[in-house]
């Protein structure tokens, strides 16, 4: 399994053809506390870079990215009872989506955990 | 959430940064919109006292020839019957009865003193100038900083600093010493909660923020709070909830037209005012219960079946309801308690229900009312 992360602050674990999809400890944080948080219905098709979810602080809505393309295997029902999950737990039980790879070549351009840091900290 | 244009600073701008504060612009200013996060401080301020910095609001003294006269002929409300140590809510109108700005009134022993909203001050400054009588003098109080401090504690907290606070109630201001230190301090504030509004000299509002959170009941809170506070609380946010194309009466806010006022006029916008109370508004802002847990946001169209009847101007997750809340301007005939509507959030129709406000009962300490 690799753990891979956006500089839209999502990250995607990798196994195989398929992925796990969430928001990042740092986002979290600057989202601050969720109240809401909407995940794509299972088959939806995603693009690299487009629309995938929607999380909702307290004070905003905000896009959550698809870090590669492919296709929604599950969403997180658990986020529709308790999408403080988001909060407590961003890079674990707070995931939002799995999909199964259309062009795993797209992992390329993603960052690993450790270039992910350096980023945050040059924020 | 913050944006590159410039940022001033205001009294208390490293003061929030040393407090853990994310700072955002607002009002062309450098401000606190948390510190812990939005729902801890708001519902620590239900529950005891939040402190608040609200230094971007500009604070005005009117004296001169009979100010409040004056001012009668721009606000709806009967400010030459308010009594010294008293103070109100109005509106600025347009000269065609639109919002230009809420602010508050009191009559003090030097005039008139009124708070207007940070972003307009400026404008309102020079509405103010333009519309009335050379012989009244508008001093514009930019060497003081206002705090505002709300909670059921809050003054409980204030009065064991500054002695003789519990005194006043609601909407009643007074001059205050804090040891040396001159304090106006009204019993006021836009949360829905008992609490004061303290007016000092800017350069001493560090030392009395530190004093008022050393009190146990207090912490400071952010602007994302007073935002839920204000919404639950059914309390209008200008330039959001009311604005220049926007009358009192479509406004929500009929109860700043003052009784006498009604009768005589003599204001600006007095037929559209008194002709949409007497015979109802075209539209009316009211509050919205939303149902499940998606937010509605401002912008989000209202429908009633496939027509488009409103528009949401406030909305979010309300901390002390525990599901969202909004506001917004709907049509005449669809303002009543109950009405069931659907907001329009993202492609997907919501379902809401005109709700009475505020959806958090005020605790205001009122003169009279029994506790």
């Amino acid at each position: 399994m690799t753990r891979y992360f956006t500089d839209e602050h999502e990250w995607i674990e990798v196994e195989g053809n398929t992925a796990t999809v969430g928001i990042t400890d740092y986002a979290q944080g600057q989202l601050g506390d969720i109240v809401f948080a909407e995940v794509p219905a299972v088959g939806a098709t995603l693009s690299k870079g487009g629309d995938a979810a929607v999380v909702e602080s307290v004070k905003a809505a905000s896009d959550v990215y698809a870090p590669v393309s492919g296709t929604v295997t599950e969403g997180n029902d658990a986020l529709a009872d308790d999408p403080a999950l988001v909060n407590s737990d961003p890079e674990g039980a707070g995931w939002f989506f799995k999909l199964e790879l259309s062009d795993p070549s797209e992992l390329d351009g993603l960052m690993n955990a450790d270039a992910y840091k350096a980023f945050v900290d040059s924020l | 959430m913050s944006d590159d244009t410039e940022m001033r600073e205001l009294p208390l701008g490293d003061w929030h940064r040393a407090k853990g504060a994310r700072m955002v612009s607002f009002a062309g200013y450098a401000m606190p919109i948390q510190y812990k996060g939005i729902m801890a401080e708001h519902l620590w301020t239900r529950e005891n006292a939040g402190l608040f910095d609200v230094s971007h609001m500009g604070q005005l003294i009117l004296s001169g020839d009979k100010p409040a006269e004056a001012l009668e002929a721009l606000v709806p409300g009967d400010i030459s019957a308010l009594k010294e140590g008293r103070m109100r809510y109005s509106l600025l109108l347009g000269a065609d009865g639109g919002v230009l700005d809420d602010l508050m009134v009191a009559a003090t022993p030097t005039g008139l003193y009124v708070v207007v909203n940070g972003a307009v001050k400026h404008q309102d400054i020079a509405y103010l100038r333009a519309n009335l009588p050379g012989s009244i003098d508008i001093n514009h109080l930019e060497d003081r900083a206002l705090l505002a401090l709300q909670g059921p504690k809050a003054v409980e907290a204030i009065t064991r600093i500054v002695p003789g606070v519990d005194q006043l109630y609601f909407m009643e201001a007074d001059l205050f010493l804090w040891g040396e230190v001159p304090l106006w301090i009204s019993r006021s504030g836009y949360t829905g909660e008992d609490g004061v509004e303290i007016s000092i000299a800017a350069d001493l509002v560090e030392a009395l923020a530190d004093a008022l959170c050393a009190q146990p009941e207090v912490k400071p809170i952010g602007l994302g709070a007073r935002d839920s506070l204000r919404l639950e609380a059914g309390l209008p946010l200008y330039g959001h909830d009311m604005d220049p194309t926007t009358d009192p009466v479509e406004s929500n806010a009929s109860f700043a037209v003052s009784k006498s006022r009604r009768v005589e006029g003599g204001f600006n916008g007095a037929d559209r005012i008194l002709k949409a109370l007497a015979g109802g508004p075209a539209r009316k802002l009211v509050g919205l219960s939303v149902e499940g847990k998606m937010p509605v946001r401002e912008g989000a169209p209202i429908f009633a079946g496939e027509v488009q009847v409103g528009v949401v101007t406030s909305g979010g997750f309300a901390p002390s309801v525990g599901a969202p809340i909004a506001m917004g301007y709907v049509a005449a005939g669809h303002n009543s308690i109950g009405t069931a509507l659907e907001a329009e959030v993202r492609g997907k129709r919501v379902p809401l229900a005109v709700a009475a406000m505020p959806f958090i009962p005020h605790r205001y300490h009122r003169r009279g009312a029994s506790k």
